[in-house]
């Protein structure tokens, strides 16, 4: 495998963008990556679109994205991976250029939620995210919110983790992404804005979970050999790709305190890279819903099983200052949630 | 009531639908500002409804059993997994060799969770409780736990799980119910 570098990036503006088509909100994050890299259409050898996609009038979204930003002939390739769509898309990407296929790969990962209304979103949601018949058919399974919420159950009866432990969460990110002018919303919260919030799925409740965000971001990768021909010397290496999943049926899981697929992909990551969980500083973590974030801390090995609630998010251990730094953009709580948003690289 | 529900769907289709043909009729196209009046959008006339087609043939006999009031789980001959929700195949065995086996209905509350915000076509139903319970052969189960008042449900409870018909619309499926102690 080749050593694959990153040499350039853009994000949209997140938000309910209704002032742009799919293919326009994609060109805003594929414009600016371009000239983040100071490279032109011609130099990109093939396009990885991730989009989960079935939300926008565009079923089929990753042949008219490619055409509008101007790569007609190359690519696309369409990725879908649910609530890690961009990931996916950038990590097919990499395995393009490590694999010797091409030398410079562009993933672009767009979303357009709100071109449906929220019912029937969450209807696709339902459908898409868990197992449908026998969860969403008969019983009405909003995804994600009632899936993370089962977590949270989980985990506020076995460590008791509180609500108020979960709204720091919230606190921390929404801190962060008042300062992102590409955030969604821009604003900071208390613990009893998130707590007086109303309810999702108990426990969760409005500020404890994403929003329905449409957005894109790209990024383009590259040999070392083309990096070294492009005269590019502050590329950012993509030292390892670890990535996992688990059950569809969520009744066949482990258990409702941690997610495998993190702890998983996380254990291939760090032994690719050669480091471990301490040797991380900071860290973008998929903070759908607060919970989310909790178990991250404690998947992703920054503290130990059941501690990600009480004193670690408390003391302000996950903040600037503390053990990690994480979701120092806003996170998906603050930044948005569009699913095929490119994250790996925030 | 199931009639009331549709017909609350009708109308509000028939409505937009007859919004849409007053803008285009009045200015030649189906566009109108956003919901803030911010932008403007064009309304798709072109209507698509979804209504998948799905087969259970090969789990029928869980169908059947619904119908008599037993909820059954396969078990591989080979290697005795249980599979709930019920597979006519085992991948590991690569065989379709199962035993149909009436599920105890035994369980312990593993998690749950009330939902508030609902999707449309549970709009029409009180907040319900989604919970996750494992049952005594060792599988889990999702379903609805039925009770009055969801402050009094507590993760570790005994449940069983029995087959209800879900009203209004009359079918057949299974909940959970508390078990007096
Ligand atoms: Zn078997």
């Amino acid at each position: 495998m080749r050593k694959v570098g990153i040499i350039g990036v853009g994000q949209s503006v997140f938000g309910v963008r209704n002032d742009v088509t799919i293919q326009e909100l994609a060109w805003e994050a594929v414009k600016e990556a371009l000239e983040d890299a100071g490279l032109t259409q011609k130099d990109i050898e093939i396009s990885i679109v991730g989009s989960a996609g079935t939300r926008t009038y565009e079923l089929y979204p990753a042949v008219p994205v490619n055409e509008y930003s101007g790569f007609s002939e190359k690519g696309p390739l369409r990725v879908e991976a649910a609530c890690a769509t961009g990931s996916a898309a950038l990590a097919v990407a990499y395995n393009m250029v490590a694999s010797g296929f091409v030398d410079i790969a562009l993933a672009i990962g767009v979303e357009k939620m709100n071109e449906v209304d929220t019912a029937t979103s969450l209807a696709v949601g339902g459908r898409g995210g868990g197992n449908y018949l026998w969860e969403y058919h008969f019983y009405g399974t909003t995804f994600p919110p009632a899936y993370y919420a089962l977590y949270a159950t989980a985990h506020m009866a076995k460590f008791g983790t509180t609500e108020e432990q979960l709204a720091l969460v919230r606190v921390k990110n929404q801190k962060y992404a008042a300062r992102n002018p590409k955030a969604q919303f821009q604003f900071e919260v208390t613990v009893e804005d998130v707590l007086k919030s109303r309810p999702i799925t108990w426990p969760l409740k409005l500020y404890d979970c994403s929003a329905i965000t449409d957005g894109a971001a790209a990024a383009i990768v590259a040999s070392e050999d083309a990096i070294r021909k492009l005269h590019i010397d502050t590329p950012v290496w993509i030292e390892a790709i670890g990535y996992a999943s688990d059950t569809s049926n969520i009744t066949r899981r482990e258990d409702y305190v941690s997610l495998k697929a993190t702890k998983i992909a996380a254990q291939m990551a760090y032994k690719k890279a050669g480091i471990e969980p301490k040797d991380v500083e900071v860290a973008e973590v998929h903070d759908c819903f607060t919970i989310a974030e909790i178990m991250a801390y404690e998947d992703l090995g920054f503290v130990e099983k059941g501690r990600g609630g009480g004193k670690f998010i408390e003391e302000g251990q996950s903040d600037i200052g503390g053990k990690v730094a994480v979701n120092l953009s806003g996170g998906l709580l603050g930044k948005g949630h569009p699913l095929g948003g490119l994250r790996a690289w925030r | 009531m199931v009639m009331s529900l549709e017909a609350r769907y009708e109308e509000f289709w028939r409505q937009s639908i007859k919004q849409l043909n007053e803008v285009v009729k009045a200015t030649g196209l189906p566009i109108a500002p956003d919901e803030k009046g911010q932008y403007s959008l064009w309304y798709d006339v072109r209507e698509m409804r979804l209504r998948f087609s799905i087969s259970v043939e090969r789990i029928k006999r869980f169908f059947e059993g619904l119908r008599e009031g037993k909820v059954y789980a396969t078990r591989c001959r080979r290697c005795g997994r249980y599979y709930f929700p019920p597979q006519a195949d085992c991948p590991y065995c690569k065989a379709s060799d199962m035993d149909w086996v009436e599920v105890s209905g035994e369980g312990e509350l593993l998690t749950y969770t009330v939902i508030n915000t609902k999707p449309l076509t549970y709009s029409h139903y009180p907040d319900y409780v989604v919970a996750i319970a494992r049952m005594r052969e060792g599988f889990n189960v999702l379903a609805w736990l039925r009770v009055d008042d969801p402050k009094r449900v507590r993760v570790g409870m005994r449940v069983r799980l029995q087959v209800v018909r879900r009203e209004p619309e009359g079918y057949l499926t299974y909940e959970f119910v508390p078990v007096e102690q």
